[in-house]
């Protein structure tokens, strides 16, 4: 797999550290539901056969986190942009 | 028919044109007792247990492809006990003593072999952790032998002892681990359930779950409605999308892990060994290829193979382990999908379905706890209470805090 790193041009997978799931949202600890709403966040998963929005950080690279969208029943990759992108928008 | 010396001459003189198919091609029937989504080694199992310990004889497992095509025939075959923790130690230990009777059991030559297994240690704080895991086998009743550098020398001259980074220091052994021909497993287990009367029902994916008032009531599959009064998943690489059927959210992501042959040598490698300074571990079948395997890919995945980057990174271990490894041609690799899950330890409970229980997350450990999983999901399926051997793999444990982490590596799957 090539990930096309937004500052770096297409690099093989091997440059980046994974994370998972990018569509997670950490919870308010202030909720009262605040503990359940945290064991679901740090446990629970989606797991999607498919597209999957996920982490990926570039470790070997210019070390930034990427949102990178892969199919994970192909490993195809359609895109890539750094988290403070999405953040801004 | 039973196999035997005597049905094997017999069908010899006959030209063996008289063997029949070791199980039926059974069609659903419209309501099962029990319903078993999954046709691998651990659905498989579990049917045979429910069926010969607890009498529950309108069993079906039901199965999208064929028996033996998932990770029942993709692992590397490896079977041993040797745990840290309290909640695997007798789990996996009571799965050792279930391969150690199980051909007599089934009637099937399913070829375990307890050649033993050996994780080599390079530093001695790696030495301490070893010690430390033996003291807790033995303490289990679990056979652990510390080697040192000359046992090992004997044992497997090959080793590159004097490594400048990662010199081996010594192993811990376990004599009786081993290896299994893993399709024979499939096959023993299918025949051996068939034979109590459990349907397998091939090509035969599950569509839906259908649940009537929050109970279940049955599986949606690609050939019709079934009927069940208890569903057990035993889809370990599928998990999350079986539950999310159910409306579950799981604690597992997918990921893909390869596994390697070489092309057949003469016999060198007289048991499994490990490197413990990075991953690899390698067992020689009787025919004589290097079965071997390493770190999963470690993203999500259910394409069912891998990328090259692994496997060089497979190789390299294998290269610094044993470099006479580097003259020998690889013949295969292929990939499977283990549930890896939040704590890198298995799942065997209820769900909060009424009726759906819940075989899962077995990262990629799961071939050799193949009978201990059968056993203990009968149990549960029957008597509707964990087996006293799986206590620790509840469901529930990840909100509760109760984690199983053998390797400490906290909620990342893709380090397990």
């Amino acid at each position: 797999m090539r990930i096309p790193c937004p500052h770096c041009g297409s690099r093989g997978h091997e440059e980046f550290a994974y994370y998972g799931d990018a569509s997670l949202v950490r919870p308010d600890p202030a909720t009262a539901d605040a503990e359940q709403a945290f064991a679901e966040f740090v446990y629970l998963r989606d797991n999607p056969a498919g597209p999957h929005r996920e982490l990926w950080y570039h470790a070997q690279g210019c070390q930034s986190w990427l949102v990178v969208e892969r199919d994970t029943l192909t490993h195809e990759i359609r895109g890539a942009a750094d988290v403070r992108s999405r953040a801004s928008t | 028919m039973r196999y035997s010396i005597l049905s094997v001459l017999g069908h010899a003189l006959a030209g063996n044109r008289r063997w029949t198919p070791a199980w039926r091609d059974a069609a659903p029937q419209p309501h099962y007792d029990v319903v078993i989504v999954g046709g691998g080694g651990h659905g498989l199992a579990t049917a045979y247990y429910l069926a010969k310990v607890h009498g529950v004889r309108r069993v079906a497992v039901v199965e999208k492809g064929y028996i033996g095509g998932g990770n029942v025939g993709r692992n590397t075959t490896i079977i041993r006990s040797n745990y840290l923790l309290p909640g695997n130690i007798p789990f996996y230990e009571w799965s050792l003593k279930l391969w150690e009777g199980l051909e007599q059991d089934i009637n099937y030559n399913a070829m375990v072999s307890q050649r033993g297994v050996l994780n080599l240690y390079h530093s001695d704080a790696q030495r301490d952790a070893f010690v430390r895991r033996g003291n807790a086998m033995r303490l289990h009743g679990v056979d652990a032998e510390l080697l040192d550098v000359a046992a090992i020398r004997r044992l497997a001259p090959f080793l590159d002892f004097d490594n400048a980074r990662f010199p081996i220091r010594g192993g811990l052994l376990q004599r009786r681990g081993g290896t299994v021909r893993h399709d024979a497993v499939a096959w023993g287990y299918a025949r051996a359930a068939d034979r109590l009367g459990v349907d397998i029902v091939q090509n035969c994916e599950v569509t839906g779950i259908r649940c009537d008032h929050g109970r279940v009531a049955g599986v949606e599959t690609t050939r019709g409605f079934i009927g069940a009064g208890r569903v057990g998943l035993a889809c370990a690489g599928n998990s999350s999308r079986v539950a999310a059927m159910a409306g579950l959210r799981l604690p597992i992501e997918s990921h893909v892990l390869q596994a390697f042959v070489s092309e057949a040598l003469k016999p060198v490698i007289p048991c499994v060994i490990t490197f413990g300074a990075g991953h690899f571990y390698v067992s020689q079948s009787d025919k004589g290829g290097l079965v071997f395997g390493g770190d999963i890919d470690g993203y999500n995945s259910y394409a069912q193979r891998g990328n090259l980057p692994t496997v060089e990174d497979v190789c390299e271990g294998g290269m610094a382990l044993m470099p006479f490894i580097g003259r020998v041609r690889l013949l295969r690799s292929w990939g499977g999908i283990m549930d890896m899950s939040m704590d890198g330890s298995p799942i065997i409970d209820r769900t909060p379905v009424d009726g759906l229980y819940l075989n899962a997350g077995w990262c990629y450990g799961g071939f050799k706890a193949t009978p201990a999983s059968g056993w203990c999901f009968a149990h549960l399926l029957a008597r509707d209470e964990p087996h006293p051997v799986a206590t620790a793999y509840r469901l529930d444990r990840f909100a509760a805090g109760r984690l199983v982490d053998e390797k400490g590596q906290g909620p990342h799957p893709n380090r397990h």
